[in-house]
């Protein structure tokens, strides 16, 4: 079976699997473009990661990434872990995303982003997750925020 | 305009500045694999990250125009996505809602061809220390 280009575009008959998911969303896109890639998943959550380069960065001075990165990969990793909870792809949008900074990614690390789904009701999901670069105890954002799903309901 | 450098991230997904308003710089970027998220529309990432360059901008513009050298320090930002955004052009703008002198608050708006239809609205908040 050849690969569909994005879930979106997936037969009705695609049989969901996370990490092959994961890879598949890390293929194309913004996340392609990122260099997002799938690091591991739970039954509620979804881990990606966004290694450093040279033309993310935010502060040139400095080599530290920019937040923008830092968001999509939060909103990519959050957005996989409502699926993760789901075990099934729904098609859904963000509908709020809410990012702390609480201090910077240290420059030529790889940052990892554990996303985490904590309720679902039929069309909102609850997420939250952590942004950290080696040590998960010592973050580097903190994620708060909500999905909705756009065609058909999460339960 | 001056003073305002664009960082590498927000070069290399394309954010540019294309006019003032009220001697406010408006940000825009145009749509492209490389801002894509599902296919057709936008990332919320991307969008998100030309609302924070746009906030930054206003808040660089502002504390140009009162003289002080300051270096800003991220502290938090929340965004609502209102719409998708579609494979068309995106401009931004930031409004200064306080800036003290230790603390910054700027909301930013992210529109398409219609202004008064808004896709995306970000409010974000900067520790600003003095610039050695």
């Amino acid at each position: 079976m050849s690969e569909p280009k994005s879930l979106y575009d997936a037969p009705p008959d695609f049989v969901f699997d996370l990490s092959r998911g994961a890879k598949m969303m890390s293929r194309h896109g913004h996340g392609g473009w990122l260099g997002l890639d799938y690091h591991a998943h739970g039954p509620d959550w979804v881990e990606l990661s966004l290694p450093w380069r040279e033309d993310l960065v935010g502060v040139p001075e400095t080599g530290v990434l920019a937040s923008g990165p830092i968001i999509s990969l939060m909103d990519n990793a959050t957005s996989m872990s409502v699926w993760a909870l789901c075990g099934r792809f729904v098609p859904h949008a963000t509908l709020d995303l809410r990012v702390d900074y609480m201090r910077s990614a240290v420059p030529g690390k790889t940052v990892i982003g554990h996303g985490e789904c904590y309720k679902l009701t039929r069309t909102i999901s609850f997420i939250r997750g952590i942004a950290h670069d080696g040590n998960p105890d010592d973050p580097v954002a903190h994620v708060t925020g909500t999905f909705m799903a756009t065609h058909g309901t999460y339960l | 305009m001056m003073g305002i450098g664009i960082p590498p991230y927000s070069d290399a997904i394309g954010v540019v500045v294309d006019h003032e308003e009220d001697g406010r710089p408006v940000m825009a970027m145009d749509f492209g694999t490389q801002v894509m998220g599902r296919p057709g529309y936008l990332h919320g990432g991307a969008i998100s990250g030309l609302m924070e360059m746009a906030a930054v901008a206003a808040l660089r513009t502002e504390l140009e125009r009162r003289g002080e050298a300051m270096r800003l320090k991220p502290v938090n930002i929340q965004v609502e996505f209102m719409r998708g955004g579609t494979e068309q052009r995106t401009f931004a703008m930031g409004q200064v809602t306080r800036a003290g002198r230790r603390v910054a608050l700027v909301n930013a708006e992210a529109w398409q061809e219609d202004r008064t239809r808004p896709i995306a609205l970000a409010q974000m908040k900067f520790l600003l220390n003095p610039a050695e």
